[in-house]
This record gives structure tokens, sequence and C-alpha cells, in this order.
């Protein structure tokens, strides 16, 4: 096991961030912490590296005890949100620092921060200072001066938080490639769940101080532990006091079994999907939508003011709304 | 029309306090050549006068520097009950005057004083000697050092020094390798306005020193000293020697101030 958090308790003052935590992360996994901000996410992640100090609990770093450790003798590579440059430095020195604090020798420092800027792509600008380069290549930067002491562990704080959205969707697809080729168990913490079920082997959902659902992303997309996580991971509609993904909607022009009569308020085009809001004629009179697709709203002539008859197809998960 | 009348209102104000003031002084030190000038600031008690006041100062100076790093770290990094009380102590010498100072030194350092007595049984006598006017130049300028470096610590943050500590460094390795150098600028500033502080200190320093000529007579008290016995090129030259010592020490200042955060 790369990491294994045990019931950890954490307040600040009398607020309490972490209630009971527990985490395993395997060796060489790429992991998201999920949550909401303030859901205690980036704590967790910080007693982990032993920036902060759990008030019960341990953490256990590759079958060694960290919790009493100090964050310089865990081993951690540990990338902050908006970046922690060092700079007064160029890059080849905020890459090559933890390189000598460690005194290897000179030319193996050449060599091993040589090969990082290469692996983050920043061969060409290990002259510069970090002012002089954009967020995404300072996030680089920092990338490559957490891995070159080969921690064990990567831990990133919302590491794209602060860069636009364009810059956020290379540098995610980007870090997926670059753990497939270094294989360092890394855990991350992001509020976007996009984000996590694009990148992440394994989704652990925090709110509240608590986790609330570990899994895969298909697991905690397609079978969510409560209605929070349902909702957290993606859109959803009620439908006869029935959480259900738009997406999971069937609709038909005439009465069907299990289906609830709705009158079509919109019909909003977004190039192939279309959404149909709609208010339901069950007596509540819900608004509702359905995410459907083009040839299906042709098919149904599908208009405002219309009729139809919707239900949750049969494959799909829908929760009680509680 | 308005904005002439201000310009001119600024500038005759600037011309009867500071300008011809110290011009005179100047025209007044070189009214005989520069010969008399340097005459006057090697005599003997002249250049005495410079090396206690160089004694007192880097003392007061380097006193000042290790306590403004460690009270400001502790102001901006460290939680703590009674740091609002530790922040305004640390301006509190801005508000007292200097000869207050002096005299509750004396109070408490002085020979008949309880431990001053003890000290002096210990062979330290602070009063009416150097220790007193370090002590003395250290209270007038404790905030100068402390104020300068605490706006950049907190602009700062403490994200490069956690990003230190996770890559293996300790304490002083992250002190001395990412935090001095992200203060330099700031630290050199609040160095040379200490500095310039301690120099033409007088009030305090008169009060402790005793004023023993060749013995604990500051520049500044030389200056004074000379006028009264009516040694004029001497007072001047002294004078001068000041000046220009406080206007180089404000040309650093204005070089070393907009450095921080530029890279």
């Amino acid at each position: 096991m790369g990491i294994e958090v045990r019931g950890i308790n954490k307040s600040f003052g009398a607020t309490p961030v972490l209630r009971d935590v527990s985490v395993d992360v395997a060796s060489g996994s790429l992991t998201a912490l999920l949550g909401p901000s303030g859901g205690g996410k980036s704590t967790l992640l910080r007693v982990i590296a032993g920036l902060e100090q759990p008030d019960t609990g341990t953490v256990v770093i590759s079958g060694t005890d960290a919790t009493r450790l100090s964050p310089q003798r865990r081993n951690v590579g540990f990338v902050f949100q908006h970046y922690a440059a060092f700079k007064h430095m160029t890059v080849f020195d905020n890459v090559a620092f933890g390189l000598q604090i460690r005194k290897r020798p000179k030319d193996e420092i050449r060599r091993r921060v040589g090969e990082l800027l290469e692996l983050v792509h920043l061969d060409q600008f290990h002259k510069r200072y970090p002012a002089q380069l954009s967020g995404g290549q300072r996030q680089r930067m920092a990338l490559a001066r957490a891995l070159a002491v080969e921690p064990e562990v990567l831990l990133l704080d919302e590491p794209f938080g602060a860069l636009d959205a364009q810059v956020r969707k290379e540098l995610r697809a980007w870090l997926r490639r670059l753990h497939d080729e270094v294989h360092v168990t890394t855990v991350f913490v992001t509020h976007d769940q996009e984000e996590a079920i694009e990148v992440a082997d394994t989704i652990v959902v925090l709110a509240g101080g608590e986790v609330k659902q570990t899994g895969s992303p298909h697991e905690v997309y397609d079978n969510p532990a409560d209605p929070f996580v349902m909702r957290f991971l993606g859109p959803v509609t009620e439908i006869d006091g029935q959480l259900v993904r738009p997406h999971d909607i069937e609709l038909s022009t005439t009465p069907e079994p299990g289906t609830t009569p709705a009158v079509i308020d919109r019909v909003v085009r977004l190039g192939f999907e279309v959404r149909i809001e709609m208010r339901l004629r069950d007596g509540s009179d819900h608004e509702a939508w359905a995410q459907v697709t083009r040839g299906i709203v042709e098919s149904l002539q599908l208009e405002p003011g219309g009729t139809v008859h919707v239900r949750p197809s049969p494959a799909a998960r829908s929760l009680a709304v509680t | 029309m308005a904005k002439y009348g201000l310009r001119t209102v600024a500038l005759v104000y600037l011309l009867f306090l500071l300008v011809l003031p110290v011009g005179l002084i100047g025209w007044r030190t070189f009214e005989h050549g520069a010969g008399p000038f340097f005459d006057a600031l090697s005599s003997h008690s002249a250049l005495h006068a410079f090396q206690v006041t160089f004694t007192v100062a880097l003392w007061a100076v380097a006193l000042n520097t290790v306590f403004g790093i460690g009270a400001a770290i502790l102001l901006v990094r460290h939680s703590f009950p009674g740091k609002r009380l530790l922040g305004a102590l640390i301006d509190l010498p801005l508000a007292v005057s200097p000869v207050v100072v002096g005299l509750a030194l004396i109070l408490v350092y002085g020979r008949f004083a309880p431990f001053g007595g003890w000290l002096e049984n210990h062979g330290i006598q602070v009063i009416f000697s150097t220790p007193g006017m370090v002590l003395a130049t250290v209270f007038v300028s404790l905030p100068l050092v402390v104020r300068a470096i605490v706006p950049v610590l907190e602009e700062m943050g403490d994200d490069q020094e956690q990003a230190a500590h996770t890559l293996g460094a300790n304490r002083w390795q992250a002190f001395r390798r990412i935090t001095v150098p992200g203060i330099r600028s700031a630290l050199a500033y609040g160095i040379v306005l200490c500095l310039a502080r301690a120099l033409g200190e007088y009030g305090a320093v008169a009060v402790v020193s005793g004023r023993l000529v060749d013995q604990t007579q500051t520049l500044t008290l030389y200056v004074e000293e000379r006028f009264q016995n009516f040694e004029q090129p001497a007072a001047y030259a002294a004078a001068t020697a000041l000046a220009v010592i406080a206007i180089v020490s404000l040309l650093l200042t204005k070089l070393l101030r907009p450095k921080d955060g530029d890279r």
C-alpha cells in the first residue's frame, strides 16, 4: 500500500475539519481527493505531507509510520496551487533545490535536472526566473522540482486551480501521461469532478470532513453512495421522488408503465445534445430536465408546450431523494 | 496660476527650512577651502568621535538586524497570545522622546540602581560607557528593521518555505536559502535606515554617555560641544560630515527600495 491514512481527526480551533478519515492509496495509483471547497481535502493532503499535524490518527507511507515525522523526512513531493516557485532562483536552481539539500554530486544534479526539465518540456527555459514563465510552465517546473527528489508519493494541491480553462485541459491530459511514465504514487486534490473523472484511477469523495465514497471514477459516477455524491459527480434531475442523471431519462409521446406526464418548457439545442426543460404533471409541478440526442427530438417532435411522458431508463441508477 | 502658487510656497518653505540652513553649513565649512575642513576632521578629538560613533552604530545595527529578523518572523509567521502587544511595544520607541529613553536607561543601569550596581560589581559599566550608548541607540532605532521586513514577509507567504521543507530542507536551510533571499532588499533597506538613525542619534546618547570628551563623545555630541565652545570650524566640518553620511545613506535607501518582487 502506498499511503494508509487511519482515523484522522483534525480541528482548527473549535471547527472540526477532518472527522475520522481513513483512506487507502494503492502504490503507483493516481488518486483524486474530490469534494466541495471547505470539505477538508486540502487539509488531508497537508496532513499526509506533514505540513499539518492531525489531532488523532496515523499516516503510513510505504509501510513506515510517518505520523510524527517532519515534512523534510517524509520524502514526499508536494505541488502547491500557487506553485510556491522560489522567486529568486532560476528554473534550474528551483528543480535542483532538493538535490542540493541532499548534497548530491554536481554532475549528477546537472544530469538529473536536465532529464526532468526535458520530461516537463522546460529544457529551453532552464536559465529563466519564475516570473518569466507562464502559469502552466511554472506549475510544470514545480512538478519537476517535486519529482527531482524521487519522492515515495507525489501530492498535488489543486494543481491546475489557478490556470485558465484551456491550459487546465492540456495539463490534465499531460499529468495523466506523465503518471503513466513515472508511476509514482500520486494524490491530487480537486473540486472539479470532470478533472477527477478524466485523470484519476480512484476517486475519494470528501465533504464535511468525512469520506463519502471511494471507488473508481466509473463506480462513483454510476453507483453513488448517497444523493450528495450523485449531485457532486455530475448533473442530476428529480423525477417521481428519484434522483436520476438527465441522460438516463426515457421520453415517449404516449403513457407507458412507470411514466410521468410532463409539459415541455424549453428545448435548448447544444450542438448534438439537446436539453429538454419541463414541468412534471404529477401534481407536484416540479421542474425537471432531460438530456437527449437531436435524433430523439426530431422523431418525437418535441416542442415547447407539448406533453411528453418520462421515466428513468431501466438500466439507470437512481437514488431516492432524502 | 494656482499650481504655480502652490509650487512657490512649497519651494520657499523648503528653502528656509532645509536648503538654507544645510547649505550655509556647507558654505561655512568650505569658506576657506577644503584644507581647514580636513584639518578640523583629523584632530584627535574628531577622529575619536568618528570612531565612537561608528562603534556604537555598528553594534546597534548588528543587534537590531538580528532582533529585527527574529521579531518580524515571530510577528508574521507565528500566532501566540500577546502578539499584538509585541507589535505595539516594537513601535513604542518611535513615540518616546530619546531623552526619556536615556533617563530610563540610567534608572535601570546606573551605578546607584540595583541592577546597574550589580553589573558594575561584576566589572561591567553600562552608563557613561559604550554599552549604555549602544543600548540607547538600539532602543531608538528598534522598529526600523522590523517594520521594513514585515510587509515583505507577509506578501511572500510561507508557501516557498513549506515547499523547501517538503524538499528536505530543515528550518535553518529554508531560512537561509529561501527566506533571507526573499527579504534581501527590504532587509538592506531596514539596515541602512537603522544605520542612518544610529549615526545621527543625539538625545538618548547625550544622556547616557555623560559627554566625556575623547571617551564617550560621538560625532553629534562633538558638534554640539565644539559649537558651544565657539570652535565653529570644527563644529561645521563635523556637521557637514554627518550630513554627507546621511545623504549617502538616503541615496542608498532610494537605490535599494523598489527591488522586492521585481522578479
